[in-house]
């Protein structure tokens, strides 16, 4: 501890606060340019794969949103099924077709059917918050199983969806699917990166770390936990709204404990600082479950878990912690002198 | 304005068999500065404990300005102007200096913004601020893991400065700091306490910290006050002699 | 009351069952604080070892009544083989660490144990036929039970008193309650932790391979089997509160009864009857009905 003179540190430039989300941005709508574009040249199999790891991977940004407050949930499956359910019947029996109407109904209900439960599973922590979130999800499978007027435990399925009002012909269904399911990732991505440097982000990683001197700050932790489940909500219906949209078919199963259990996966392995890190973890579990179906198919659940182990004693802050700084954005450009 | 800013009256809290506060009635007027004194289980940080809300007294009353806080939440209380400081810092350690700082700011906003980065440049330079004021600017990007511990206790206090309290509990400020550190951080300390209008309760066992800083001492023993008065007087009294600095052979029991 | 009895008595078998089950689950959390995911695909090996035991013993012209004995056979040989396994060589590295993080590395282990189950026995299912004919048929009343039904539920007492027994009548078992109480503690006063954790490890892993083994009769045994063992072995463990063996009786026997309850009078509610009462409790009292634990912060 220095006992001389305290001389001002230099001032910071400020400007990195503010080009950091302009640079975000724009990285952004460049990736997802890119992805787009590319889309048109891959083959089917690809854009399907993309697909689903991105709709798969929102529903996990859900997980990591909650992560990043230090509880884990297993019971996202709860919100995936309620925004697919949603989609589906919407499309179904309302009539409803837009893509991106469905997806964001998707959203809009997983939301308000959690949301009476948030101020409740704010208090919870630890194991017990992991088990009511899995009974939750697994009283509403049970009613899913049993409820005839919703296929049972077969489900149903769900027709093809418009876009903007128009009809897709056959050959471009995949890839506008595609389109949506990126465009729509992207932006709620970006969205959740914003809204992790925000003050309220900043807030949820403190609650990690200490509760107890949050609120001798005065800061309301209860809050800030029922606020990221509800925004985990949102963004698990709309994964489900846009699963449903390109399987075609919805089932209780997505409510299923093991459904719940794949999207933990891919929120460990990624870890809760960066948001990219989400989708290219969802992305290598699709790798995964495509090619092992495939050609070992006895064997993927074992190198799922032995992947897991590797990452819970390896690099337990996920892949994200590779490129992201310490402190959970990149701060290279802040470092003073 | 000579109304107390805090007043406790006839504050008592058992556990089980120890009686950890009986009969505590003290006034703070605003300004004071107050050192609260006394052997490990006298009562000191039970008292601490339940002016901000930790501890609920199973009899009395604690008001703060007039207005009766005894019931309310530690949250609560922090946002009508009570800020305490930790013995054992707390902190948050994945986080840097600067984001803790600003965590403190941020948690006693009233509307925070999903959007806006935590890092926006008025709340960084209220940080910053502070940070001078302890001098901790040198360490702003360090992570809090990575501090040592005198680093930690001062930025502890810098955080419950942050939201322009009027009342200061510091609990064993200087505990855990090296003999020789222990002076210049509690003038830092001080120092940065004395830029704004503030009143302070802070417990210490260093007496020699007691009377340069303190104008007013409370000894407290087995949950009781025994002294309340100058740090001159309270001191030279037998039985803070006896109870508290060791300097007066207790009386066998 | 013919419907009563009905329900009473499938509850109870159901709750024998359950019991069985969900003991071995709280033991190894009230000792290691682990939940464990996998306790499932232990079950599951229970089962499979009683497919291949049974196998052999009529390979080598055993007669049928032996077949049970070939059930407790599969559940020691899983017990012995996969505990020190499974102990040593991978929790052993997290003891201590967060509560959620070992449900994170047991789930690994479940997912791992799911493949290594299809990789020995193969995805077909099956059957094990023996022992189930062995006890001939029950009439209560109108109704025809398989006396091999019963047979869990005397196991069901045999298990739970032997538990109960060893551990509060036994010098070993007051080391593990000691254990349970605290580690630290009984560490400081010179318990080998350690063996303690692996002893009760061990009895966790058999339980579990016990119920499957005794289960296998009862169904097709193929892959799949530990998903639903899982998740209704929560359910009664979180009910009768984590690390208490009453807790997991009085769990058992609420869930058992529930189940049967809905099967019979509301079948549309059977599937859910379960985790709703795991959720009511959660919410309404999350220690379960036999703890002491925090659950609720702030």
């Amino acid at each position: 501890m220095s006992a001389s003179v305290s001389t001002p540190a230099p001032a910071l430039p400020l400007r990195p606060a503010r080009r950091a989300p302009r640079r975000l941005v724009l990285g952004g709508i460049a990736l997802t340019a890119a992805l787009l574009v590319a889309g048109a040249y891959m083959p089917k199999w690809l854009t399907f794969l993309i697909t689903m790891a991105a709709s798969h991977g929102l529903v996990s940004l859900g997980i990591v949103l909650m992560m990043r407050g230090g509880v884990v949930s297993f019971g996202q499956g709860l919100v995936f099924a309620l925004g697919a359910y949603a989609a589906a019947l919407a499309y179904t029996r309302l009539g409803i077709t837009d893509a991106l109407g469905l997806a964001l109904l998707g959203g809009a209900v997983a939301t308000l059917g959690v949301a009476p439960f948030a101020p409740l599973l704010s208090r919870y922590r630890g194991i017990f918050f992991a088990m009511l979130t899995l009974a939750l999800s697994m009283v509403v499978f049970g009613v899913l199983t049993k409820t005839e007027a919703l296929g049972g435990s077969d489900g149903f399925n769900m027709g093809r969806v418009t876009v903007f009002g128009q009809k897709l012909a056959d050959g471009h269904v995949g890839y506008v699917l595609y389109s949506v399911t990126v465009v729509v990732a992207a932006v709620l991505a970006l969205l959740a990166r914003v809204y992790f440097d925000s003050t309220r982000g900043l807030l949820t990683l403190a609650v990690r770390e200490n509760e107890l001197r949050v609120e001798y700050l005065g800061g309301s932790v209860r809050r800030a936990m029922a606020i990221n489940f509800v925004l985990a909500a949102f963004a698990g219906g709309t994964g489900g709204a846009l699963v449903v949209m390109s399987l075609g078919h919805i089932d209780p199963n997505f409510s299923y404990w093991t459904t719940s259990g794949e999207f933990v996966f891919v929120a460990i392995l990624a870890g809760w600082q960066s948001v990219l890190a989400v989708f290219i973890a969802s992305t290598v579990l699709e790798v995964v479950r495509s090619f092992s179906s495939l050609y070992f198919p006895n064997t993927w659940q074992l190198s799922l878990g032995l992947f897991l182990l590797f990452v819970i004693r390896f690099l337990p802050r996920g892949i994200g912690s590779l490129w992201i700084g310490r402190t959970g954005s990149a701060r290279s450009a802040e470092k003073p002198r | 304005m000579n109304s107390p800013l805090l007043r406790a009256i006839g504050l008592e809290k058992r556990f089980g068999a120890l009686v950890a506060a009986s009969a505590i009635t003290i006034d703070v007027r605003p300004g004071e500065r107050v050192s609260l004194i006394g052997s490990n289980g006298a009562g000191k940080t039970t008292f601490v404990n339940m002016i901000t809300g930790y501890l609920k007294p199973d009899a009395g009353r604690i008001e703060l300005g007039g207005r009766d806080i005894t019931p309310l939440s530690p949250r609560a209380i922090t946002r009508l102007g009570v800020a305490r400081s930790f013995q054992i810092p707390q902190l948050y350690p994945a986080l840097t200096v600067l984001d803790n700082m600003l965590v403190a700011t941020a948690c006693q906003e009233n509307r925070l913004s999903f959007w806006q980065t935590a890092r926006r440049p008025d709340a960084v330079a209220r940080a910053d601020a502070l940070l001078e004021r302890f001098q901790l600017n040198e360490h702003r990007e360090r992570l809090v893991a990575e501090l040592p511990g005198g680093v930690r206790k001062l930025l502890d206090i810098a955080m419950a400065l942050t939201g322009e309290p009027q009342l200061l509990l510091l609990d064993e400020p200087t505990s855990g700091v090296s003999a020789e550190e222990k002076f210049p951080m509690m003038e830092i300390v001080m120092t940065a306490v004395g830029a704004q209008p503030l009143t302070v309760l802070f417990v210490e066992h260093d007496m020699d910290i007691v009377e340069r800083h303190a104008d007013r001492v409370i000894a407290f023993y087995s949950g009781r006050i025994i002294a309340d008065d100058t740090p001159q007087a309270a001191l030279a009294t037998d039985d803070v002699r006896r109870y508290v600095t060791g300097t007066l052979e207790a009386a066998a029991c | 009351m013919n419907l009563a009895a009905t329900i009473l008595i499938d509850g109870l078998t159901y709750a024998s069952w359950l019991f069985i089950v969900a003991l071995g689950l709280t033991l190894v959390f009230g000792v290691l604080k682990i939940l464990n995911i996998a306790h499932g695909s232990f079950y599951a090996l229970g089962a499979y070892a009683a497919a291949s035991f049974v196998g052999w013993f009529a390979t080598l012209k055993f007669a049928p009544g032996w077949s049970i004995v070939a059930l407790l056979l599969a559940a020691v040989a899983v017990a012995a083989l996969v505990a020190p396994l499974t102990e040593r060589g991978l929790l052993r590295f997290f003891y201590g660490r967060d509560e959620v993080l070992l449900v994170l590395v047991t789930y690994a282990l479940f997912l791992i144990l799911e493949d290594v189950t299809k990789l020995i026995w193969g995805a077909n299912p099956y059957y094990v036929s023996a022992p189930y004919s062995l006890f001939g048929n029950v009439e209560i009343g109108p109704q025809v039970y398989v006396g091999y039904d019963f047979l869990l539920v005397g196991l069901a007492l045999v298990v739970g008193i032997a538990v109960w027994w060893g551990l509060n009548r036994t010098r070993q078992g007051k080391i593990v309650l000691a254990v349970i109480h605290s580690a630290e503690i009984a560490s400081s006063m010179g318990i080998n932790v350690s063996r303690v954790y692996m002893l009760a490890f061990s009895i966790g892993i058999f339980l579990a391979a016990i119920g499957g083994a005794f289960t296998a009769p009862m169904i097709s045994v193929q892959p799949g089997v530990s998903v639903g063992v899982i998740i209704v072995s929560f359910a009664v463990v979180i009910i009768g509160g984590l690390g208490s063996i009453e807790g997991a009786a009085v769990g058992a026997l609420i869930v058992g009864l529930a189940r049967s309850l809905a099967v019979h009078l509301a079948p549309v509610a059977e599937l859910f009857s379960i985790y709703i009462v795991m959720a009511a409790v959660l919410m309404v009292r999350p220690e379960g009905l036999f703890q002491q634990t925090q659950a609720r912060k702030i």
